[in-house]
């Protein structure tokens, strides 16, 4: 009887010790952000914004790993967590639209989204195209005219296979000049910046892209034609027209942000949010995101399960509709 | 002369005792990462960075920190090789070929040092050129497409074939299982799982790392196990640590066609080091006289490939900075970095900060004379390894293997698949196949059928994409030089033969 005492009240003892050296009460053990890709792209600046802002602004007092997980854009990382380190207090992993699409279309396995506890964005994105500074094409109108005449007549490139991220801006874009995105002629480059760099070969005519990539090509000769934002950007980009005024209602933002294990006790949960919500409000961080191209966005609780929700059920819709849905 | 004054500008930042310091750790700290079967230069940089950050590096000098990493790693990743016969990365594949059998004879101070060497010339000269040519070789990556890609990748299988000897049969099935290795994975272009049997584990494919750690590390355990168990003993560490003028001058022209060959190959996003060092061998041994030892422990053989990585990764510098697409894995990392700093690489990058770049490319000449300097009296310390024996060696590279492995992409199932895909390695060099053939149609079969299928997608299916360019052209009669010049030394050789009876 003792010994079952004694071991319950270890770790306890243990843990007081820990939260007495630690300035921060409540601080989880042994911090964590799973970057659910290879080391560079999106996943791991996502978790280096968090490991750095939390740190500068003095947030979290153990330093924090970033780890990598590839695999399946994220599927790995996300059935991990969902099936194996449910309870991990600790231990962040990063999202972005491109789980969310993936997720939607079935291929995360048997996990959907109500599967891990999201907890809050950081930032957001928005898609985009963009041509050479020397193409014909000046307008949204001139490429939409374009594949109504001939859809083939175009050569677009990506990052991403077809029913990705990349292919999904030009087929929303064929969708609305009423062509099958089928009859697209579309080559799927790798995430990054190869697909830029094919068009600044002249391989391809038309590129799908991101505002953040677009802000990172700067110095190539090429040209955003418009972005899919609701409303204009500010900074360097906001003399790209969105799709609404040029008389298409497409929009594309990309959320950034993280989820936690779906085990992961509300205290604790409460705990990372708090922290989260100290740096968002911080003015030095918001430019901080600014100057490393993320756009501020800070949904947390049930807005961002709404959000989420939301997302994944327009790409399932979206999924169905081009055929892509895995069953 | 613009040039010549950004680069003292260059070696002013380089050169400043901080930052001098800085590349001496980032080459010691690379140099064992590299050595480490499994961790490669992705995995040091990586590791590195959120150091330099917190260490609050100004960005020139976290740069030259990363970039002294990147090639410390490259050098050490040839000693595993040489002594183990285990590549801690993909370029360091052909350094096996003839860097093991030279250590089993007893050379393994000679092979390590002239590899060291060998990888500083190739440092050089792709350092020379990253000044003299950046700007113009930026347009130069530009002009690969994908039809252009995939005309390099038949090339380089082409080249594959000179690894054939006298089993021409076995190296294609070698080469064909690693093609087929190749599929499994989710299909880049359609984001279908092919062979995936599944398991979210084979979503991205087998991971290199998985596939070259258990082809070389796991069945070369197997084979020690073997041997120990035959009551064979391990090789001896004999003879000299340095290799003599002689051989420095046998190996000279080849150093120096290698550099350039890995350099204009390392520009190129993608393949680079791999597709360098495989070209340069068998073009090197191709053009080697008959009775040449390519295969046996040649020195040539250990040269080619590690003067052609070394000038690849240096080359692969050159889309970063004139472009900011990264041309290797490595890079990608170091453009991360570069966004944490805030710094914007692309062709702005020289003019708005001219400190960083210079600072970079002096950097890279200064961390290549370190590791030269470094290494060579360390050729000692790494050849008692040899000395090692078996029932230490084995649980080491056991335990070593395994954390590379699961360090990476922190999954059990990479262990299961690296201990499976080991056993069939054991199998298959009972058999006598090639392994580096298997792990060269791995590679280059990925990016080879990537860009066919994206060339196609972009020409609606006509096949005239693959020759509609002059460098595709080019790249053409590359291939067919290259298929002929057997078949003429051939011809020549009957001809000689039959003058020779004449007589």
């Amino acid at each position: 009887m003792k010994t079952v005492t004694l071991s319950k009240f270890l770790p306890l003892a243990c843990a007081l010790m820990l939260g007495s050296v630690n300035a921060q009460a409540g601080e989880p053990s042994r911090p964590e952000c799973i970057a659910p890709s290879k080391p560079g792209g999106g996943f791991d600046m996502t978790c280096k914004l968090a490991q750095a802002g939390l740190k500068d602004h003095h947030l979290l007092d153990s330093p924090m790993r970033v780890t990598y997980m590839p695999g399946g854009i994220g599927a790995v990382a996300y059935n991990a967590i969902a099936a194996n380190r449910r309870d991990e207090s600790g231990t962040l992993i990063a999202f972005s639209g491109a789980s969310l699409l993936n997720l939607a279309l079935g291929k995360y396995g048997r996990y959907d989204e109500n599967s891990v506890q999201w907890l809050t964005t950081i930032g957001t994105d928005y898609g985009t195209l963009a041509v050479r500074e020397d193409s014909p094409f000046k307008t949204l109108d001139d490429v939409i005219q374009a594949l109504k005449k001939d859809p083939k007549s175009i050569t677009v490139g990506g990052g991403g296979s077809i029913g990705g991220q990349g292919w999904a801006k030009i087929a929303l874009l064929a969708k609305a000049a009423g062509v099958d995105p089928r009859e697209l002629r579309y080559a799927a480059f790798e995430g990054g910046a190869e697909h830029y760099m094919a068009l600044m070969g002249k391989h391809v005519d038309l590129v799908t892209g991101s505002a953040s990539e677009i802000r990172a090509q700067r110095g190539n000769k090429i040209r955003a034609l418009v972005v899919y934002s609701e409303e204009r950007l500010p900074g360097e980009l906001a003399s790209v027209p969105t799709a609404k005024e040029q008389g298409y209602d497409i929009q594309w933002p990309l959320i950034r942000g993280y989820y936690m294990g779906p085990e992961v006790k509300q205290e604790d949960l409460d705990w990372w949010k708090a922290a989260f919500a100290k740096l968002q409000s911080s003015e030095e961080f918001q430019q901080y995101l600014q100057d490393r191209d993320v756009l501020p966005l800070n949904v947390t609780g049930q807005a961002l399960n709404d959000l989420v929700k939301k997302q994944v059920e327009d790409y399932r819709k979206l999924g169905e509709e081009f055929g892509l849905v895995a069953e | 002369m613009d040039t010549i004054h950004y680069l003292g500008l260059g070696f002013g930042v380089a050169l400043t005792p901080y930052n001098l310091i800085t590349a001496f750790c980032g080459t010691l700290i690379g140099t064992i990462v590299g050595l480490l079967p499994g961790l490669g230069p992705v995995n040091g940089v990586a590791l590195l960075i959120p150091i330099a950050f917190a260490l609050g590096l100004p960005p020139e000098t976290a740069l030259i920190l990363l970039a002294a990493v990147y090639l410390g790693c490259e050098y050490g990743g040839r000693i595993s090789s040489i002594l183990l016969n285990i590549p801690g990365e993909a370029s360091a594949v052909m350094t096996t070929l003839d860097g093991y059998p030279l250590a089993q004879q007893g050379k393994a101070g000679i092979a390590l040092s002239i590899s060291a060497w060998s990888s500083f010339i190739g440092g050089t000269i792709a350092t020379i050129g990253v000044v003299l040519f950046a700007p113009l070789l930026a347009k130069w990556a530009v002009a690969f497409g994908p039809a252009e890609y995939f005309v390099l990748m038949v090339f380089a299988i082409t080249c594959l074939a000179g690894m054939a000897d006298n089993k021409p049969l076995k190296t294609a099935m070698a080469a064909l299982i690693g093609l087929a290795l190749s599929c499994v994975g989710i299909d880049s272009n359609s984001g279908v799982y092919r062979f995936t049997f599944g398991t979210l584990g084979l979503a991205d494919g087998i991971q290199f790392i998985v596939l070259v750690l258990g082809l070389f590390s796991i069945s070369e355990i197997l084979v020690l196990l073997e041997r120990t168990h035959h009551g064979h003993r391990a090789v001896k560490t004999t003879g000299r640590m340095l290799f003599n003028l002689k051989e420095g001058a046998f190996v000279l022209a080849t150093n120096l066609r290698s550099g350039v060959v890995g350099f204009v190959l390392g520009v190129l996003p993608g393949a680079g080091a791999t597709l360098a060092s495989a070209v340069a061998y068998m073009s090197e041994k191709r053009m080697a006289s008959k009775d040449n030892q390519f295969g046996k422990g040649d020195l040539r053989g250990l040269a080619a490939p590690e003067t052609a990585n070394s000038g690849a990764a240096c080359g692969s510098m050159v889309p970063m900075l004139t472009l900011g697409v990264p041309g290797s894995g490595t890079t990608a990392v170091m453009l991360g970095a570069l966004t944490l700093y805030n710094i914007t690489p692309g062709p702005m990058l020289f003019q708005n900060q001219p400190e960083v770049v210079w600072g970079l490319i002096a950097s890279l000449f200064v961390a290549n004379v370190m590791l030269l300097v470094m290494n060579v009296p360390m050729v000692r310390i790494f050849t008692r390894i040899l000395a090692v024996p078996t029932w230490a060696l084995v649980p080491a590279i056991a335990i070593v293997t395994s954390i590379g492995v699961y360090a990476v992409h922190s999954t059990t199932f990479d262990l299961f698949l690296m201990i499976g895909i080991g056993v069939c390695g054991y199998i298959l060099r009972k058999l006598d196949y090639s392994l580096s053939a298997v792990l060269l149609g791995f590679i280059l079969g990925g990016v080879m059928e990537d860009n066919l299928r994206r060339a196609l997608s972009l020409s609606n299916g006509e096949l005239s994409i693959l020759w509609g360019s002059p460098i595709t052209l080019a790249v053409w009669a590359l291939v067919g030089l290259m298929l002929a010049y057997p078949i003429f030394r051939a011809v020549r050789a009957r001809k000689s033969a039959q003058l020779l009876i004449a007589d």
